[in-house]
Parts: C-alpha cells; sequence; structure tokens
C-alpha cells in the first residue's frame, strides 16, 4: 500500500469494522481512512457489504467490533442525529426524500439543526441545482428520479456537512443525469467537503476518487488512491469487467 | 318555510354539531397514526378525561367565567387540555414507550391502548360516578332562537350557546392546526416523520421530542372534542366511548395519517349519520297534495331508526373504502 500519509487527524478513519444485522455479519474487518477534503469510493461485487458500510460510518448499524473515528472522535454507535450534529451528512439510496413535503420543506428539514442557516443555504442549494428553482412549492414525491437526486442531495448540504456520505447517487438515473450527478460530486468536493461514496459505475466513479476501496466479502480486498486502482490490472479483471 | 327551518335544525346545526366533534377526535387518531403507526383506541377516553378535568375545575372555581360572561367551562378548556396533554405523555412514556423499545408489532401496541382505555374508564368513573352532569355548574345554557324574517315562518332557528362556541373553536383548532403543520419548523419535521422517520433522523430531528409533541397535540384536542360534546349534552364517563368507532372510520374514510382528510371524514360522518336518522317526511309535506292519493305517507320517513345510528358510520366506510381504498385523501395503507 502506498497511501500518503498525513500528520494531522483523517477527516474519517475506520479500523477493523465488523457488523451486521440481526447477529449476522456482513462486515468482517473493513479499514478505511479519509482525509478532509478528499473523495473516497467503495466499489465491489454484489453483497461485499458497501452500503453496509456506509450504515455502519452513519450510525445506522450496530458495530460488533473495531471502531470508527470521525476527526479522531469515536462515533461507532452513535445515533444518525448526533452525527449529523457532528458534521456528517448521509443521502440513502432509496427512499431519500420526504414526498409530501415540498421541494422547499424537504430542504429546510436539512437545516432542521442550524434553522438560522435555511435562507442563506437555501440560496446556495438553488444555485447549486437550478432546476429545482421552478420545482420548489412541488411535492418531491412528484418529481423525476434524478430531481429527486438533487432535493436528496441537496438536503443533505443544507446542514453544511464537513462529510458527506452517498449511497449510490446515480441507481436508476439515465446516463445524462448520471453525468450531472458525478459533476456536482466534485463541485461539492471543491467546496470542501469530504465524500465517501458507493457507487455501481465503479469505473467512473474511480476516476473522481482520492482513494478508493474494493470490498469484497465485507473485507478489503483492494486500497488505494483511484487512479491506481484504476490501473491495477488484477482490480480491473475481477472488479471493474475487464 | 317551516320545513326549511326544521331541515335547518335537524340537520344543517344537528350535523355541523357531531362532524365538529368527529373530525376533532378524527385529527388527534390519524396524527397518532401517522408517526407511531398504531390505531390509539384510548382516545376516546382521553377526550372523557378532558371534559372530566373541565367538571373537576368547573366545580371547584364555579365562578371563574362570570366576570367575563364566558361559561367557566371553557374558561377551563385550556388548563383542562394542558392536564390532558400531560396525561397522554404520560401515558405514551409509561405504557407505548417501552412497547415500542422493544420493537413490537403495531399490533401489540393497539391492544395495549385498549389495556389503557379500560383504564382510564375505570379511573374517571371511580372519581366522576356513573351518572350525567352538566358542565354548566354555575351558568345558564344559553338558547338563541333566530326568527326568520318571512311570512309564515313560525318556527324559529334554535342554536345554544355551547353550539356556538363549538363551531368558533372548531374552526379555531383546525386552523391553528393547519398553520402549525405547514408555518412552524416543528410541524414540519412531524410531516416529514410522518413521510419517513428514518430519513427524519438521518435529517437530525430527533424522533421522540416529535413523539411528545404528537401527544400534546392530540391529548390538547381530545380535551376540546370532550369538552365541547360534554357542554353540547352533559358529562358522562361512557359518553365518548361510545364515539370511539364513528371517529375511527371519519379518520379511516378520510384517508388515515391525513389531518385535513381526518376533518373531511368527519363532516361526511357526522351528516351522513344525521340525514340517515332526519324524518324526510317533513320536507314531503307541502308537496302532499300533488303526490297521487294512492300513495300514503307514513309519519316516520327516516333511512334508519334513531337507534341504528351507529350502523351508519360503518355503512359509509365500507361504501368509500370499496370506491375509493385509501380513503377520501389518499392515506397511509394500513
Amino acid at each position: 500500500m502506498s497511501l500518503p500519509m498525513s500528520s494531522t487527524t483523517p477527516l474519517l478513519e475506520a479500523r477493523d469494522v465488523h457488523g451486521g444485522y440481526g447477529g449476522m455479519n456482513i462486515l468482517n474487518g473493513v479499514n478505511m481512512t479519509l482525509n478532509a477534503n478528499e473523495v473516497g469510493v467503495i466499489v465491489g461485487p454484489n453483497g461485499a457489504g458497501k452500503s453496509t458500510m456506509l450504515k455502519a460510518v452513519f450510525g445506522l448499524l450496530n458495530v460488533t467490533q473495531g471502531e470508527i473515528l470521525l476527526n479522531g472522535q469515536p462515533i461507532h454507535n452513535l445515533p444518525p442525529n448526533k452525527l449529523v450534529e457532528r458534521g456528517m451528512g448521509f443521502v440513502p439510496q432509496e427512499k431519500n426524500v420526504f414526498p409530501s413535503l415540498t421541494v422547499k420543506e424537504n430542504l429546510e428539514m436539512g437545516a432542521y439543526l442550524k434553522p438560522q442557516n435555511v435562507k442563506r443555504m437555501l440560496e446556495q442549494v438553488y444555485a447549486f441545482f437550478p432546476p429545482l428553482v421552478e420545482k420548489r412549492h412541488q411535492p418531491a414525491g412528484e418529481l423525476s428520479g434524478g430531481q429527486r437526486q438533487m432535493v436528496a442531495m441537496g438536503r443533505a448540504l443544507m446542514a453544511e456537512p464537513t462529510l458527506l456520505l452517498l449511497d449510490e447517487p446515480t441507481a436508476g438515473l439515465s446516463p445524462l443525469y448520471m453525468n450531472e450527478i458525478f459533476d456536482r460530486v466534485r463541485q461539492i468536493n471543491a467546496a470542501g467537503v469530504g465524500i465517501l461514496m458507493v457507487e455501481q459505475n465503479a469505473k467512473q466513479a474511480l476516476a473522481i476518487a482520492d482513494k478508493g476501496f474494493v470490498l469484497a466479502a465485507g473485507q478489503n480486498r483492494f486500497t488505494d488512491t483511484g487512479a491506481a486502482l484504476l490501473a491495477d490490472p488484477d482490480v480491473a479483471k475481477s472488479f471493474l469487467g475487464g | 318555510m317551516n320545513e326549511l327551518v326544521f331541515f335547518i335544525n335537524n340537520v344543517i346545526i344537528a350535523g355541523s354539531v357531531t362532524g365538529s366533534i368527529y373530525a376533532i377526535g378524527a385529527i388527534g387518531v390519524t396524527l397518532i397514526f401517522s408517526i407511531m403507526r398504531f390505531a390509539h383506541f384510548a382516545h376516546a377516553d382521553m377526550m372523557t378525561f378532558g371534559a372530566f378535568m373541565v367538571l373537576l375545575l368547573t366545580t371547584l372555581f364555579p365562578a371563574a367565567g362570570t366576570s367575563i360572561g364566558v361559561p367557566t367551562a371553557l374558561v377551563m378548556l385550556p388548563l383542562a387540555m394542558l392536564l390532558t396533554a400531560v396525561l397522554a405523555v404520560g401515558i405514551d412514556k409509561a405504557f407505548y414507550k417501552p412497547l415500542r423499545a422493544h420493537g413490537v408489532k403495531p399490533i401489540v401496541l393497539v391492544i395495549g391502548s385498549l389495556g389503557v382505555t379500560l383504564m382510564l374508564q375505570g379511573l374517571i368513573r371511580l372519581f366522576s360516578g356513573t351518572g350525567g352532569q352538566s358542565l354548566y355548574v354555575d351558568d345558564r345554557k344559553e338558547i338563541f332562537r333566530l326568527a326568520l324574517p318571512f311570512e309564515g315562518a313560525r318556527a324559529p332557528i334554535v342554536i345554544t350557546e355551547p353550539q356556538l362556541y363549538l363551531f368558533v373553536i372548531t374552526l379555531v383548532a383546525v386552523v391553528a392546526l393547519h398553520v402549525f403543520l405547514n408555518r412552524s419548523r416543528l410541524g414540519k419535521a412531524m410531516r416529514a416523520m410522518s413521510d419517513n422517520p428514518e430519513l427524519a433522523q438521518a435529517s437530525g430531528i430527533n424522533t421522540n421530542t416529535i413523539v411528545a409533541v404528537t401527544w400534546v397535540i392530540a391529548g390538547g384536542l381530545a380535551a376540546i372534542a370532550g369538552t365541547l360534546l360534554s357542554l353540547d349534552v352533559t358529562f358522562k364517563p361512557d359518553l365518548s366511548f361510545f364515539l370511539l368507532l364513528p371517529i375511527f372510520a371519519a379518520a379511516i374514510v378520510g384517508g388515515v395519517g391525513h389531518p385535513y382528510g381526518a376533518i373531511a371524514g368527519g363532516f361526511v360522518v357526522g351528516f351522513a349519520e344525521t340525514l340517515a336518522v332526519f324524518n324526510w317526511n317533513v320536507l314531503l309535506r307541502p308537496f302532499r297534495d300533488s303526490l297521487p292519493t294512492w300513495l300514503e305517507l307514513p309519519s316516520n320517513l327516516a333511512f334508519v331508526g334513531t337507534e341504528y345510528k351507529i350502523v351508519v358510520p360503518f355503512f359509509i366506510l365500507v361504501a368509500i373504502l370499496v370506491w375509493r381504498p385509501t380513503g377520501l385523501f389518499k392515506g397511509k395503507v394500513i
């Protein structure tokens, strides 16, 4: 492994994380280090525990062994609302909007803990996702898949997170929206937000990744920079479809 | 003209009274369902509890309202709402929260709430006795008679003081709830949690706070409904319990989990009940001469007798659910 060693505390550090649902272990010792302002991408075959790892980071899963640190502070088994207070944002893959609330109300809920920021952040999010402006008074349940994803990401951004977790943000989207979402992810990162995302479109995702984590059977198989993983023939052969 | 007055008195006013009480009760039931996903059967006895608190307070301070010209019972209503809200939060902490913490199925909570209803009923009966008591302890129930300025109009439109208060308070409660749910941060968070509890938590919303707020609102509204009902008739320990089924019918007809649906459902059920027991013979009387002679109108031409009033909500319930399985407004699938 040739990860650049940083002298400062990493933004997110996972050490030998084990966990799963109802006694069944899905994660069997995952390690991750992500520094501030980095994009981390988790890829791997189905059932490798990619989304499960993301859920473990966001406190939605019982971590039975190992630890997860945010800015050096242990956070495993803290409830999600506490993690939001500490600067984490999470965009689930499914059910990621409040369908009967309007777009604007969805976004307002993102800043629930920082009501004084609502106005300023609304303007920023609208500037970031212009299609949402004209839909702002429409219930989010009536939007298309791509627009919904924008609402979901916008909601998470409203809390001004330092680390944004994205679970398959491009799943089920048309190629046009897919590129749009990848562009947005890069821009969010450029604005100083660390990103950890699970992606099916591994090649495209690794291309924008500072760090790539290839999981298989709940463990790290390869961990390197995104570019190095893309160039690695072993990774390409077994995980990127040749 | 007298037929019209009869219709206004016995359908418009009576239906609005019943509809308002069903609506306020059904809002509470539907809010609890939308946040905690279970049918709260103890709701009617929370209504009785609220009315009983008003009765107690009015008996203790019978003259509190005389100086401002309002029935003492209404002066005591805000305090009774507060006490009922405290009771509701307390019941949740003592009985429902431990069950939720165990991750039980909703039906366990439903059965739990049946237990709570029996307990509340017993407790209230223990202190109030089983008979009826007027909430007008020291006041006189005003009755307004509005004579119509038409020739031949002999009977006046009759409306009582508590009925007028009932319409005003229902309107205020509905508008206040609307503003709360759509304008306030907490109200929006409540709708968000009803939509998607996991995402609400992921947005930093403290779901325990929302649950407590739901009980406060449901308890307050229950006290209003119970008190207004007891003002219109008299307080009895089992008065509200008999409203439990029509209130649930109203909540389901409107679309479960939908506060505006509950209001609509309350009035649909209330008016259906009133129309079903209304004696249509009276309205046909002016046309008696133009009817064929072989057709003899029975003196009571109601769809059902008053004693079968209770079946009407269920008929409406079945009819509407066949036509629209999710209720008038699109509610949650139970």
